[in-house]
């Protein structure tokens, strides 16, 4: 059974639920994504799927790409195609499409994406460190202060707080709740935020946690 | 804004709701779940604010209790609302009535007529 889609963040809005509560809900669209490729242990030594997602315009696929989508008996290429990893070998078959019907209403989820890019940023910023008085006569405001000792350890230690690049890195997500599913759409509302701007490629499978443990073989 | 995310809040608006502006004296019919029941519970007094657009929008409505000044926040479109009851208008000179705040008795009446239409 897969329970991964790839999907596109559309933004963020608010919807009332059965209970009459606002919520806040992201927009995500979903699928449909066309199984473009099957491994096995056998063919391949793991087993997994790859998902093809959006299309692509003829121009911009390269002569490879385009080949490997024509094999899979698409007409458009994808412009997402990503490998999803399964334990037991794959129901699914080259062609088959994987559409948001795997999810349920109320089901919990994970979604994977890439944080918006914040630049280079200080340590105030980037690790909430308090920082220094602005006032009093004080000069040191947004600085690091003290990354250490004296000659014993005569080193910086491992993961000192530092100014350095913030974001663009990817996250997941865990145990975000699904509120609705509009099918013919393509669309899932997922309660709360995920990660990346509007119009970034997501990940959104069902959640690790919380799930009835697969019976040991 | 993204035209499907408009689309998917377009259907939770509501279509029935009075015109009422700032200053207007309104009665709120609210829906109240007590257990299993329900019932309607009605808050009156003076709209002080306006905010937002779509689904995100709320009015601020202020009365005095028992000597005490209580404000509620409204979402316009919140299923929980059964009717807005508009039973006054009045012509405030300010978008935000927060100016109520600081006042007591008869000076903490909305109606105020703007000068130009004394006349």
């Amino acid at each position: 059974m897969i329970t991964t889609l790839l999907g596109k963040k559309l933004g963020m809005t608010q919807v009332y639920d059965a209970q009459n509560v606002l919520v806040p809900v992201t927009v995500v669209e979903a699928g449909p994504c066309p199984v473009v490729q099957v491994k096995t242990t056998e063919t391949d030594g793991y087993n997994a799927v790859q998902l093809g997602f959006n299309q692509k315009k003829a121009k911009n696929a390269s002569k490879a790409e385009a080949a490997h989508a024509k094999k899979a008996g698409l007409e458009e290429t994808p412009r997402v195609l990503s490998e999803i990893r399964l334990d037991a070998a794959p129901e699914l078959k080259v062609g088959d499409i994987v559409k948001v019907d795997i999810f349920k209403e109320g089901q919990i989820i994970d979604v994977i994406g890439i944080t918006k890019g914040k630049g280079f940023q200080g340590v105030v910023r980037r690790f909430r460190v308090a920082g220094g008085v602005s006032s009093h006569g004080s000069m040191f405001h947004r600085r690091i202060g003290s990354v250490g000792m004296r000659q014993t350890p005569g080193r910086v230690w491992k993961n000192q707080k530092m100014p350095g690049h913030m974001g663009n890195v990817r996250r997941t997500v865990q145990n975000l709740t699904v509120v609705k599913i509009i099918a013919e759409k393509n669309l899932i509302l997922v309660k709360g935020a995920i990660p990346g701007a509007n119009g970034d490629d997501v990940i959104v499978r069902t959640a690790i946690k919380g799930q009835p443990r697969a019976a040991a073989k | 804004m993204n035209p499907i995310i408009k689309e998917i809040t377009a259907n939770q608006l509501k279509t029935n709701i009075p015109q009422f502006r700032v200053g207007d004296g309104v009665r709120v019919h609210t829906k109240v779940r007590e257990g299993d029941k329900e019932r309607i519970q009605i808050f009156s007094g003076v709209v002080i604010a306006r905010k937002g657009g779509g689904i995100q929008e709320t009015f601020a409505v202020r009365r005095i209790s028992y000597g005490e000044g209580v404000e509620r926040v409204f979402p316009v479109n919140s299923p929980n609302i059964e009717k807005i009851e508009v039973e006054k208008h009045s012509v405030p000179m300010r978008a935000r009535l927060y100016y109520l705040r600081g006042r007591e008795g008869k000076a903490a009446m909305a109606v105020r007529v703007r000068r130009n239409d004394k006349a």
